[in-house]
């Protein structure tokens, strides 16, 4: 792999750039893999990232039955933050948080990291005690998180309505270390790094059966051929309770849709992200001026990667009711991507009943913030075949023990 | 939208009167049960990508819930049936063994 840098900037300036490497390759399947991760989106290539960086297996394959980060890592609104109540949580994800501050360098791609501050506006009594606690309890975690006024909220965005017609602004919680990131350079960074490594990413290529003997993963059946592993790493979100049929179990998920869309360009009018759990909408303004938006989930099962009108409307209404200069913006794109949701929000990074077969799924509407650390957590996992810290807490096994990860009630979003 | 029609009070309802209740025909496993069969009934779900059957309740109508078969990739509503049964009607499962010939059956 040739280094990205202001020298091969300038060398290639003098040669009409016809010196430039296609970033990854296009290789067809070899008959066995030390490791085959299953998905090449953002969770599947930094695991495959970190197996080959920090634990020094190499031979891996990463399958992919679309294109590469063409699901849910292409498909999000890119905010990156890790002010989360639980203490396992916190962990995962300011331990994203710090190989995201860091990531750009440690690719050599820019993935355009941006913490840019992120707010979460408290809208009624209950949010500004909900905030409040959590801003202690980030004080314990080390992660600085800060209760701000309404006034400081104005200054930091000065569209914003405080007096919405339905809910007033009454402060928020702010972290200054979060921001946002380029959703698809995230992708094209882990996929160039992995590659370099002498890995395969193999696109195009549905996994269409497990193939175990006696308990133990010994391959994949896929649309290029058999495929055989030593150990077998399933990152593929909205799909994994597929996957987990073809190899005989059932995970505690459920499947569902969420949208996000962007507006015409228009000059920057918001430099940092807001969210608004209580009526449901996010916002944050992309370097080309498209406002990002998103807002709440579709409940019913649906594997099509659309939501509803209704959902879109409701998201739009909240948005209009904060932000009462976007109501005459043109929406140029809207678009869905299918959640893996749990019973307690909380992600899963654990191992399966079926030996030598591991999952990273769950992580349903923030995922994309968590990409380093699950991949960083998952390589661990898949390396030893043990969990290490971060990812111990998110085992299987806590449904059956009751040891819940509550974010759903702390995240205090209608989910 | 989707459109279910109620079979408690026959009306046709889009989806914003109706309030989604997830996966039907669980079987309740309680005191007695192992702790394996217990976590299943608590938390395992099909989550099929294919035909679903799944609880609605009529929240904006008469207040009712009832059962649907509905398919989660073309979110084709195979029908719907009264919440007052172990198994979903054999009528809708040939109709759906019909329509999807690959079909692995409702359990």
């Amino acid at each position: 792999m040739r280094r990205y840098s202001i020298f091969a900037v300038a060398r290639e300036a003098l040669r009409y750039h016809s010196g430039w490497e296609r970033a990854w390759r296009a290789p067809e399947p070899k008959k066995r893999y030390d490791v085959i991760v299953v998905g090449a989106g953002g969770h599947g290539l930094a695991t495959a990232y970190y197996l080959g960086k920090v634990h020094g297996i190499k031979n891996v394959a990463i399958i992919e039955k679309g294109w590469l980060g063409g699901g849910n890592s292409g498909r999000n609104t890119t905010i990156i933050r890790s002010n989360y109540l639980q203490d396992a949580s916190a962990a995962i994800f300011e331990k994203a948080l710090q190989l995201y501050e860091g990531l750009s360098r440690d690719l050599n791609y820019n993935v355009m990291f941006s913490p840019r501050g992120l707010l979460m506006l408290a809208q009624s009594e209950h949010e500004v005690r909900g905030y409040k606690r959590t801003v202690y309890a980030n004080a314990l975690q080390d992660i600085k998180t800060e209760w701000i006024s309404r006034e400081r909220v104005k200054e930091l965005v000065p569209i914003i309505n405080l007096d919405g017609p339905r809910y007033p602004v009454l402060g928020a919680l702010y972290q200054e270390r979060g921001g946002t990131a380029r959703h698809d350079a995230v992708n094209w960074g882990y996929a160039r790094a992995c590659d370099a490594m002498g890995m395969d990413i193999i696109q195009q290529c549905e996994v269409t059966g497990i193939r175990t003997e006696n308990g133990e993963v010994r391959g994949v059946d896929t649309t290029k051929g058999a495929i055989d592993c030593g150990k077998l790493a399933v990152v593929v979100a909205g799909h994994s309770g597929v996957l987990a049929n073809m190899a005989g179990f059932r995970l505690p998920v459920e499947s569902c849709p969420l949208q996000a869309w962007v507006s015409e360009p228009i000059k920057p009018v918001i430099d940092v992200v807001v969210m608004a759990n209580l009526v449901h909408c996010y916002i944050s303004q992309s370097d080309k001026g498209e406002l990002v938006l998103g807002g709440g989930i579709d409940h019913p099962n649906n594997y099509t990667q659309r939501g509803s009108w209704y959902t879109l409307e409701e998201t739009t209404r909240a948005l209009v009711e904060t932000y009462p200069i976007i109501s005459r913006l043109k929406m140029l794109r809207q678009w869905g991507g299918i959640m893996d949701i749990t019973g307690d929000h909380s992600p899963i990074i654990s191992k399966t009943p079926v030996r030598n077969m591991f999952m990273d799924c769950g992580w349903g509407t923030g995922g994309f913030k968590a990409i380093p650390g699950s991949g960083w957590a998952m390589a661990e996992l898949v390396a030893r075949g043990e969990p290490g810290p971060l990812a111990a807490p998110f085992g299987l096994d806590r449904f059956r023990e009751g040891r819940f990860i509550d974010e759903s009630v702390a995240a205090g979003v209608a989910h | 939208m989707l459109t279910l029609t109620c079979p408690c009070c026959g009306v046709t309802a889009e989806e914003t009167e109706l309030t989604y209740g997830h996966e039907a025909h669980l079987k309740r496993f309680g005191p007695g049960s192992t702790d394996a069969e217990f976590e299943d009934y608590l938390f395992n779900r099909k989550n099929p990508k294919g035909v679903h059957f799944e609880r609605w309740r009529h929240s904006y109508g008469c207040g009712k819930w009832f059962l649907a078969a509905r398919s989660t990739v073309t979110l084709e509503v195979y029908g719907t049936y009264s919440a007052q049964t172990t198994e979903p009607p054999a009528e809708l499962i040939a109709k759906i063994k019909e329509k999807c010939p690959g079909w692995e059956g409702w359990q």
